[in-house]
């Protein structure tokens, strides 16, 4: 055998182990990014399912009138600011008798959210013949109180270093034990805007908000983007300085920091042009710009993708260049341009650092009526929720984040099922 | 009339321009066999030009009275203010406008309110009322005139289809240039305001002070009554959590590429790829909430158990998950690149006896060396860039210090934390933000123009 052959036999063990390190390398690479994704997953979802239940406390509230100060003759405006507070509070103080101690009475009001007495306010006024009745009603626990019972109040701590005191424990025993704690589906999730009570506190507001903008988003950078496409692939002159400034801008604006689309947002519409803060309508300006990329980018690939026999068999029975394009070209190119849409509606629905510029961290409750009307968004909701010092604002985070999340994925695959259906291989 | 119901109305309009404009043009064509009298375009061509005539002009319009009506309204109206209002600071200035323009929203403030504002709202109500009268009556006699005069243009000679498509070219063209109006726009705005900072602060001092104290103190006597701008901090901070992300991301996202596209199986590149686009696909506000309440906690605990002192909001926490959120974009570009290394560039290398391995070290990745290079610039420019992690998860302290367990500030974090919140328009705290922003934005584009040269230069070039 020749010397190389000797050289490269001896060495041989040793690349071999060489290839088998870097392979391993490589799945590593794989396995430890998928790791992160699961553990990302994995917390969120441990973190945020407790906040789909919500604890109740069964009360048996007497609506006397006297308490109230209303009759069922009263108009619905004194039944409006009817003193239910007096009656929660004596319901309470049946259920917990020989509470004399002052800060053990506030301790003891607080065990309900502070809903309770609206829940006692939408149901009288629904059906003021209630009045003079008594009735049984879950109303809402306070949100310490659901802590503890989602188990993130440890009993054994001293009792100075937790938020629910031992007295407060023997009196939740009382009531678990009289069957009167239940837990229910947290439905003011959804159904509310943003509270400073966590217990109180819903997405819905957001979720609206966050529809606004991506209508505004979608009406103008839909129409824009497929336009600029359009020209860009198939009219605009080759080696034209205009139209490779342009290629070029489109490029770089793809890969711009968000939060400077922010600050053009904040100088130019809302200083410059006065528009109103916290809108969705200067959101969604904000927001097309940034999308804008995305959608010209995917267009053009998916115009390029028609092959030129379609253009030339248009064109050979006497078709403009325009009709060419817009009754051919464009409806074969339609899906591969709905896909990119759809995944640019994506980023602009989970878009946070822009919004936060022209103003819309703003703490709303109301469910926004209009692209004008002040509003907040989903991620933003999120990131407010986020800074919340109480315990059970996390839970709900994770849970904004969670359905945020949902939303993500099922536009991602409608994306995908669109990209699937409609692939066409020419 | 609301904007909206000008809007319907004209919508409204073109829908009968519309149809007149193709009724109009087939009541005046006579079939050739009647001798002659042909339509050079298709009717609905000509229904098309009557729209374009009714909604254009009028939309113009519209827009520019509706973009410019509150800046000069505004304008005429403080010129009535009393000389004493005239002659207070800019900011003062600009708290009484926004008084007024609340005054003039809100009635119920009203009664409230002193009378010289009063009597200013209720001018700038009256202003506004009128303003909104005159718009709806211009935009839509516009309109209606355009109407007419495009029905004047319905004649069997008129090249309808050509007018239409010279108009829709034009109007693609404007969508195009709305990237070009971005850029512009972006440029501008950032640089007014910087140069307002500047007139405070002097560059030499942003871009080489070490000491950032934003706060300025309400009165000249106290502590601190300056403030200080020196930007090194908060560059510093930046570069430290990039590295750090970079750190993650670039061998993760380079090997996970390597491996999809020179080893795996199409089963496994079936699943891992999608998997690892869904880290590309969550929200930065999400990779934020995760790095400051699991993350930071996690590498705090760590770190105290193996007795080193760990800031609560460290930059190693923001900067981990920042590099994870980066793993995909690395790996999807670096995918690119080595997919479009020629095959017989490896067949070469398998024949001469190279091992896999071998080749990839030695052949493909030198040859695909400068788009990873590419990926990799555009990688640090995203994660120069990033706000939300940063923002959630680092702390606010501007520490000069590259250790990453300290806790220290980004670029980002201080444009957030300078316009959130409620400032007077021309300070320089809040001018500030605009010159972090025109940093960044600098930065970051030359960073993408390099590596977007870079990628195009190099990419096929190997027959």
């Amino acid at each position: 055998m020749s010397t190389t052959t000797e050289k490269v036999k001896a060495t041989l063990g040793k690349r071999y182990a060489r290839e088998k390190r870097f392979r391993f390398y490589g799945i590593a690479a794989i396995a430890l990014s998928i790791l992160f994704l699961v553990i990302l997953l994995t917390d969120i979802i441990g973190k945020g399912y407790p906040a789909f239940t919500s604890t109740y406390i069964k009360l048996d509230v007497q609506l006397d009138a006297q308490t109230l100060g209303v009759t069922a003759d009263s108009t619905p405006e004194q039944l409006r600011t009817a003193n239910y507070n007096a009656v929660v509070q004596n319901s309470l103080n049946t259920l917990i008798p020989d509470v004399e101690d002052r800060k053990e009475k506030k301790a003891l009001k607080s065990l309900v959210s502070g809903d309770a007495q609206y829940e006692l306010q939408r149901q009288v006024m629904a059906d003021p013949a209630l009045i003079g009745t008594n009735q049984s009603v879950w109303v809402l626990a306070d949100d310490d109180i659901d802590t503890y019972y989602k188990g993130n109040v440890d009993r054994t701590l001293p009792e100075n270093d937790r938020r629910i005191k031992d007295f407060q424990l023997t009196w939740l025993d009382k009531l678990e034990a009289d069957g009167r704690i239940e837990s229910q589906f947290n439905t003011i999730l959804f159904t509310r805007g943003d509270s400073r009570e966590p217990e109180q506190a819903g997405i819905l507001s957001a979720l609206i908000g966050s529809l606004y903008t991506l209508l505004v988003t979608l009406a103008l950078s839909f129409p824009i983007g497929v336009a600029a496409a359009i020209y860009l692939e198939e009219f605009a002159p080759k080696n034209n300085f205009w139209v490779d400034l342009i290629e070029v801008n489109i490029n770089n604006l793809a890969a711009v920091p968000s939060i400077v689309f922010g600050l053009l947002g904040l100088a130019v519409f809302i200083q410059l042009f006065g528009m109103p803060r916290s809108a969705p309508l200067v959101g969604g300006l904000v927001l097309t710009l940034m999308t804008l990329p995305t959608i010209i980018i995917a267009t053009r690939a998916a115009l390029s993708a028609v092959p030129p026999s379609i253009r030339e068999g248009a064109l050979g029975i006497g078709a403009s260049k325009t009709q060419t394009v817009f009754q051919n070209v464009l409806p074969l190119a339609m899906p591969g341009i709905l896909t990119g849409t759809i995944i640019g509606m994506a980023q602009a629905l989970g878009e946070t650092a822009p919004l936060l510029m022209i103003g819309m961290v703003a703490f709303i409750m109301d469910i926004p009526s209009s692209v004008t009307s002040p509003s907040t968004v989903l991620p933003v909701q999120i990131f407010l929720w986020s800074d919340s010092p109480e315990r059970a604002f996390i839970e709900r985070t994770s849970a904004a984040i969670m359905v945020l999340l949902a939303f993500l994925v099922s536009m991602n695959l409608i994306a995908v099922i669109l990209r699937k259906r409609f692939e066409r291989r020419w | 009339m609301s904007t909206l119901g000008i809007l319907l109305t004209l919508t409204v309009l073109a829908a009968f321009s519309y149809y007149i404009g193709r009724k109009r043009s087939l009541a005046l064509a006579t079939p050739v066999k009647r001798g002659g009298n042909d339509l050079h375009s298709l009717p609905s061509y000509y229904g098309y030009l009557v729209v374009i005539w009714a909604i254009i002009p009028a939309l113009l319009v519209f827009v520019l009275w509706s973009s410019l009506e509150k800046p000069l309204l505004t304008s005429s109206m403080m010129s009535h203010l009393p000389a004493e209002y005239q002659d207070k600071s800019a900011d003062e200035l600009s708290l009484t406008t926004n008084r007024i323009h609340n005054l003039a929203d809100d009635p119920a403030q009203m009664a409230t309110a002193e009378p010289v504002l009063k009597a200013a709202a209720e001018e700038y109500q009256q202003m506004r009322s009128m303003s909104q009268n005159i718009k709806t009556l211009l935009v839509l006699a516009l309109a209606i005139a355009g109407i007419f005069i495009g029905l004047r243009y319905v004649k069997p000679k008129t090249r309808a289809r050509n007018q239409v498509e010279r108009v829709v070219q034009f109007l693609m063209i404007g969508c195009a240039s709305i990237a070009i109006l971005t850029t512009v726009g972006i440029v501008f705005s950032v640089l007014l305001e910087s140069y307002r900072f500047f007139g405070h602060v002097p560059a030499t001092d942003f871009l080489f002070g070490t000491h950032w104290s934003p706060q300025t103190a309400m009165r000249a006597d106290q502590a601190g009554s300056s403030g200080a701008f020196g930007a090194v901090p908060l560059f510093v901070g930046t570069l430290l959590i990039s590295f750090i992300a970079l750190l993650v991301a670039v061998p993760l996202g380079l090997m996970s590429a390597i491996y999809l596209s020179e080893y795996a199986g199409p089963q496994l590149r079936a699943y891992a790829k999608p998997a690892m686009e869904v880290l590309a696909g969550i929200p930065t506000v999400v990779y934020g909430f995760f790095a400051a309440l699991t993350v930071a906690p996690f590498i705090r605990n760590l770190g105290e158990s193996l007795g080193l002192s760990v800031a609560s909001e460290s930059a190693l926490a923001a900067g981990l998950v920042m590099g994870v959120m980066i793993i995909p974009f690395m790996s999807s570009l670096s995918d690119d690149v080595i997919n479009a290394v020629p095959q017989s560039m490896r067949d070469g290398s398998y024949g001469m006896g190279a091992t896999k391995s071998e080749t990839i070290k030695q052949v493909i990745l030198p040859a695909a060396l400068p788009g990873i290079v590419g990926a990799f610039l555009l990688a640090a420019s995203r994660a120069i860039g990033e706000t939300m992690i940063v923002v959630m998860a680092a702390g606010l302290a501007a520490n000069l210090t590259i250790n990453p367990l300290e806790s220290v500030t980004t670029v980002t974090v201080y444009i957030v934390k300078l316009l959130t919140g409620d400032q007077e328009f021309d300070s320089a705290k809040t001018l500030a933000a605009f010159a972090l922003g025109l940093s960044l934005f600098v930065v970051t584009l030359i960073l993408n123009v390099v590596a977007l040269h870079i990628v195009r230069k190099y990419r096929e070039q190997y027959d």
